[in-house]
């Protein structure tokens, strides 16, 4: 299955909807790279609070997506990491630090609103 | 959880061999309840009198010492006559449930029934001393009913001793760890006592169901009444922080102690994700700059909190 991303202002909004095979995260993470440029979008908004379980490849997917649109010129934020979810991320001895992370949508424009006016010359 | 500790009990007990056996004389077991009953209030005042001379139940006034062996002593002698320890064992643990909580405790519970039997004992030897027979035959059918009753009533009051230590820890587990919401988008997490492995993974569960319930945008964890620290627990907390940050919450950690900073130095624990401020009003001061740069932050100058 394939992830539907849509376009607000300028950010891409994608929402996974289900648990992704290997594949499709990669397929997933190099369509959002490529929108980003060809979009020209500041921000990108992951929601993953459909997920119940996120394991180590899909965590260092997200980790690698979040990286690879920053080089892009975008800043990406994940949403709706559940509790039992995050408990499981934290042990799973990952550097998560990079990603940015934001409680649900709303919360994430607001944390790309501050990061975007920084034009990007945020060095933390 | 009561009910169900008699559920498990019980059977048990009724598997074990009924009280009078059989063998045993109906006219002996009249003969000596008889006895007992006839000198009731001579046998229970022995019975007080050894009590207080023995220092037991030191927290109890002398009244109610004695209102309470009236009732052991009726209830010991119905025992003892029914063979039926249904009454007794009823009456130990309300007995039990009255007493455990003015720190009586349980070699005062088991000398105290001791005692009783000793002083039935000698008064059943004082009383068949002319016929030995008689006695022994007696002492044949009072010894293994008494042991019998000594062995319930010490069991009834551990029993629920445990159901009291059982009741306390859930207490004390379901009070340890409350998340409160201070204002919008704010908890505090006052971590009091210590922090040991279970507590600890049940306050990371609490505090993240809080935050996503609440919709908190940052948490204050407070530690300061953590006295100690070890490094297991050290890591958990910066696992908390980091999961906690994960859902999209900041965490500022308060309360430090000199001696558990110094501690999580020690350890080398890696504290570059902690925010963390001397006390809690300072953290909650921190909280608020926070807040205010996340809802004008957009607007306004971004940077108005970075250090």
């Amino acid at each position: 299955m394939t992830v539907a991303i849509l376009r607000q202002g300028d950010d891409l909004i994608a929402s996974i909807q289900s648990d992704l095979s290997d594949r499709e995260i990669l397929t997933f993470r190099d369509e959002l790279a490529e929108r980003v440029g060809r979009e020209r979008a500041r921000g990108v908004i992951v929601d993953v609070s459909a997920l119940d379980v996120i394991d180590s490849f899909v965590a260092r997917s997200l980790q690698s997506l979040a990286a690879i649109v920053r080089l892009r010129g975008a800043e990406a934020v994940i949403v709706g990491i559940r509790p039992d979810v995050a408990i499981a991320l934290v042990q799973f001895n990952l550097d998560l630090r990079p990603l940015k992370t934001a409680l649900d949508l709303e919360e994430a424009r607001a944390v790309l609103g501050r990061e975007t006016l920084r034009g990007g010359v945020d060095g933390a | 959880m009561n009910g169900q500790e008699s559920d498990s009990t019980e059977p048990a007990e009724r598997a074990e061999p009924a009280l009078p056996q059989p063998a045993m004389n109906e006219s002996l077991l009249h003969e000596l309840v008889g006895h007992l009953r006839q000198n009731r209030t001579q046998l229970r005042e022995e019975w007080v009198r050894r009590i207080t001379d023995a220092k037991l139940l030191g927290v109890m006034t002398q009244e109610e010492i004695f209102a309470e062996v009236t009732a052991v002593y009726d209830n010991y002698v119905d025992a003892l006559e029914t063979g039926s320890i249904e009454t007794l064992q009823a009456y130990a643990r309300d007995l039990s449930e009255r007493i455990i909580p003015r720190g009586v405790e349980t070699d005062e519970v088991l000398g105290i029934v001791l005692l009783l039997r000793d002083v039935l004992a000698r008064s059943l030897f004082a009383n068949y001393r002319h016929d030995a027979d008689l006695l022994n035959r007696i002492l044949d059918s009072y010894e293994p009913a008494a042991n019998r009753i000594m062995v319930t009533v010490g069991v009834s009051f551990v029993e629920e001793r445990e159901r009291v230590i059982r009741e306390q820890q859930e207490a004390i587990h379901e009070l340890s760890t409350p998340v409160l919401q201070v204002r919008e988008r704010l908890l505090i997490l006052p971590i009091i006592g210590a922090l040991d492995a279970p507590r600890a993974r049940q306050l990371t569960e609490q505090l993240l169901g809080a935050i996503q319930a609440n919709r908190a945008r940052v948490v204050v964890i407070d530690v300061t009444g953590v006295a100690t620290i070890d490094v297991d627990v050290a890591n958990h907390l910066v696992q908390t922080v980091e999961a906690a940050r994960l859902m999209g919450a900041g965490a500022i950690i308060t309360g430090l102690s000199s001696k558990i900073a110094q501690t999580l130095v020690d350890l080398g624990v890696d504290l570059a994700m902690m925010r963390t401020v001397g006390d809690l009003q300072g953290g909650l001061e921190e909280a608020e700059r926070l807040l205010v740069g996340d809802s004008y932050g957009a607007e306004q100058d971004a940077g108005t909190y970075e250090p």
